[in-house]
């Protein structure tokens, strides 16, 4: 254990990462959004989903800095009486669930589907890149609005609430893909008349153990780099999806439906309800994002 | 050649000039949009918002809801059951069709028919008959006192048109119906519709014909189009409005008021409307469709409602969620209303003990679920109305699930019975209590107008019997009757009180209109500068 942890802190990955703060920086605020949202139920300061311990006369109140805000809500209330705070950090988790669960699997789907396709070649190869063309042809937000339209039309309501949220992890997931799959099968495709693979090819080892343990470490670096780029773009398409009311159900509020709700209080002067949950969303995403940036140049060969 | 283009090009701007110099549209928006155009299948105030530009009743209102000619010129009670109207001469309908007696016969035949969700204001109607062309009596079965006051409320369509288009019956909204009129229109009032897109956007054009514009109170009116646009969010109609993309907003959001005043060129025009907010329950099926409690129905049990009723911290509503644009009542009207009586406008207190000790009695200590059923873009602040008593609920023990709909699929469903307890607003049109009385709580017996927006389906036979008397007796008695009628509403909790709304209108101080406590803007009255 503590070798490999030597050896991580030895590698260049490890180097590049303490020679830029502003990674370094990324990396503290993700880590204190990520922590803030799983440890939500033990160390917000109200339970937002707990009814009966609203109170309507809190409704409204300020940050705790400005006059009429009080120490118990940091942040202030919305207009119900909960605590933006503790919204944010419940709404967090639904955020980073949803964009972790969709991101997943997008990942899983195009790297399969990628392997397959450049592995194999032919009509497979033809019809899977067709499919990832026409996609790709879409916007990912539309494809996921239809997505979510069809199911919530052919569901009775009852059903979608119970599964609403793996529809949008399914709907998102769906509608990004491709780039996993057109990356994966590039890859592939060199990896494929390697020595190596053929070796393994003469001596008779069968195709899903070369894709598997053969090709597949060897094409993961730049999945890798897309998939944490992806998860910054997943959680910002949960939160459009929910800020035009059509993502998670409105019982399990995430960050894009704090800030819908809070858009109806912005010409009013109640501007917490709003900005709070907008720029943790902002700081979640361009966290991640440049997290991905980092790793995309660290893994680059070229770069060092 | 050159000189040409110049020509052409002044005299299209002369042209666009004088456009602009006649043409004055206004662009309204409010938050939800009619979900019919059909003049009978849906009273409701979106619907009639709309309508009423277009269609003219007999009788028309004033400016302070009173009763002025309209299509008629005079009426009178001939006989006891027998009323007779004088028509109007030269009225032509938008379609060229003029009318006369036999579109009136036509009209309130077709508010009688099954479909029709205007019955009560024709419930005492046995047959309207046409005497002269422009003379026509309206029968009724019973002597009515009101009925001007009903009749103020039913359009005049034409019958060569309707009967041309298969529509002689209304739509049948339960089963979202489709038909010639619930996108086509064709009255004498003061406005045509000239396009319509459901949700998007409602254009009509000012009827130079229409007989009205001569009248006092019309002849500063200017208004030549409306464009009507709902607009759901309440911050994007508010930034409409401000940045000059509407000139007026019949329901800017309450939270915005401020604002609103403070802002230069928009006028805000406050006052109340006769329209009160309550939730009514399912107090006739023997087990609730939306609720874990099977074999009862807990809504029978008065306790249960009283604890309901009990939860609500309704000053809290009125304070911050109405933020003081409300009046808490303890009854179903308010007091511009002919019956409402003081001492019957009482609530039961804010209790949650109460509360609580009462489900306890009930069998329920431990709560239990249900489903509220609520309207998000029909009354003000409804959504968030729902989620505060939600909520309330919530610590006395009735764990309440919130489903809030826009209003075309809302009143679909409550008007199914698909419900165990909801949120409705109920104006009063005809200014008088038994139309509240007769709506809201008779029992639903299949007669015009009886208990046809009760969908709790309440039934008490001694408030039947009162409405009964509201409808036939006149003085002393009748106040007695409806006295005694609120005080059983009082303590039976058919319904659970919540407050009468306030009605801010907002608009560009441009425009000038009166303020109408009925919630209803009416562009023929209306001056743009």
């Amino acid at each position: 254990m503590t070798d490999t942890l030597r050896r991580f802190f030895d590698s260049d990955i490890w180097w590049s990462f303490t020679r830029s703060p502003i990674t370094m920086l990324s990396a503290i605020v993700a880590l204190i959004c990520i922590l803030g949202a799983l440890l939500a139920p033990w160390i917000a300061p109200h339970n937002p989903f707990d009814l009966a311990s609203l109170n309507l006369l809190d409704a409204f109140k300020p940050p705790a800095w400005i006059e009429g805000g009080e120490r118990a809500y940091l942040l202030g209330t919305d207009d119900q009486g909960r605590d933006v705070l503790s919204a944010i950090m419940y709404g967090a988790r639904v955020s980073l669930l949803v964009g972790l669960s969709a991101t997943l699997f997008a990942t899983t789907l195009g790297v399969t589907l990628g392997l397959l396709a450049g592995y194999l070649g032919g009509k497979l190869d033809a019809l899977l890149m067709r499919i990832c063309d026409v996609q790709l042809t879409f916007p990912s937000i539309l494809v996921a609005l239809l997505i979510d339209g069809v199911v919530r039309a052919a569901l009775p309501r009852e059903v979608h609430d119970q599964i609403a949220l793996f529809v949008v992890i399914f709907a998102i997931g769906i509608s990004e893909w491709p780039k996993f799959a057109r990356t994966v099968r590039g890859s592939t495709m060199v990896e494929r008349n390697k020595e190596y693979v053929q070796a393994a090819r003469v001596i008779g080892v069968s195709p899903p153990r070369i894709m598997l343990s053969h090709v597949l470490p060897n094409v993961l670096g730049p999945v890798l780099v897309i998939a944490t780029l992806n998860l910054g773009l997943a959680i910002l398409s949960e939160a459009t999806l929910s800020f035009l009311g059509v993502g998670v159900p409105a019982t399990q509020p995430s960050l894009g439906t704090l800030i819908r709700i809070g858009n109806d209080f912005l010409f009013s002067g109640e501007w917490w309800i709003t900005i709070f949950p907008g720029v943790t969303l902002i700081a979640m995403v361009l966290s991640v994002n440049l997290l991905g940036d980092w790793l995309r140049d660290a893994l680059n060969p070229k770069l060092r | 050649m050159r000189k040409l283009l110049w020509a052409t090009a002044l005299a299209c701007g002369l042209a666009l000039a004088g456009a602009n110099a006649d043409a004055r549209t206004v662009r309204w928006a409010a938050s939800g949009d009619p979900n019919t155009l059909d003049p009978h299948s849906q009273n409701v105030g979106t619907v009639t918002m709309v309508l009423q530009q277009i269609y003219d009743p007999l009788i028309n209102r004033t400016q302070e809801l009173g009763l002025a000619p309209g299509l008629a010129l005079r009426w009178e009670q001939q006989e006891p059951n027998r009323w007779r109207f004088w028509l109007r001469d030269g009225v032509k309908f938008h379609e060229g069709e003029a009318f006369t007696a036999d579109d009136v016969v036509f009209s309130v035949t077709r508010a009688l028919a099954p479909t029709s969700n205007y019955g009560i204001f024709v419930d005492t109607v046995e047959r309207a008959v046409q005497v002269e062309p422009l003379v026509v009596d309206i029968i009724t079965k019973i002597p009515d006192p009101i009925l001007p006051n009903k009749i103020a409320s039913v359009f005049m369509m034409s019958r060569s048109w309707s009967e041309r288009n298969n529509a002689a019956r209304p739509q049948n909204t339960r089963q979202r119906e489709e038909m010639h009129t619930v996108r086509n229109t064709n009255g004498t009032g003061a406005f045509r519709l000239t396009a319509r897109e459901s949700d998007v956007r409602t254009v009509m054009t000012r009827n130079s014909d229409w007989w009205g514009w001569k009248e006092e109170t019309s002849r500063e009116a200017n208004v030549t189009e409306i464009i009507f646009r709902p607009i759901a969010s309440d911050a994007t109609r508010i930034a409409a409005l401000l940045s000059g993309e509407v000139d007026f907003v019949l329901d800017p959001p309450l939270q915005d008021l401020n604002r609103l005043r403070q802002a230069p060129n928009i006028r805000v025009l406050e006052g109340p409307e006769v329209r009160t907010i309550f939730l009514a329950m399912d107090v006739y099926r023997d087990e609730l469709l939306y609720s874990d409690v099977k074999g009862r129905n807990p809504m029978k049990d008065l306790r249960v409602r009283q604890a309901l009723y009990h939860a609500i911290d309704i000053q809290a509503i009125h304070r911050t969620t109405m933020r003081g644009q409300s009046v808490v009542t303890g009854t179903f009207f308010p007091s511009q209303v002919n019956g409402y009586v003081k001492e019957e406008d009482v609530r039961l207190p804010y209790d949650a003990a109460r509360a609580r000790a009462l489900l306890a009695e009930a069998g329920f200590p431990n709560g239990f679920e249900i489903t509220l059923d609520c309207p998000n873009n029909r009354y003000i602040n409804d959504e968030q109305i729902c989620q505060a008593i939600v909520a309330m609920w919530a610590r006395v023990g009735i764990r309440a699930k919130l489903n809030a709909m826009p209003l075309a699929p809302f009143f679909a469903k409550i008007q199914r019975d698909d419900t165990s307890i909801y949120l409705l607003g109920w104006g009063v049109p005809t200014l008088d209590a038994l139309y509240s009385f007769q709506s809201l709580v008779a029992t639903r017996n299949g007669a015009q107008g009886d208990g046809i927006w009760n969908y709790g389906r309440y039934s008490n036979p001694r408030m039947d019997a009162l409405i009964e008397r509201m409808k036939t007796q006149s003085g002393a008695q009748r106040d007695e009757a409806i006295r005694e009628a609120l005080r059983i509403y009082r303590e039976d909790v058919p319904h659970i009180p919540l407050h009468h709304q306030m009605i801010p209108w907002a608009m560009r101080s441009n425009l000038t209109i009166p303020h109408m406590a009925n919630n209803q803007p009416y562009f023929r009255w209306a001056r743009m500068n």
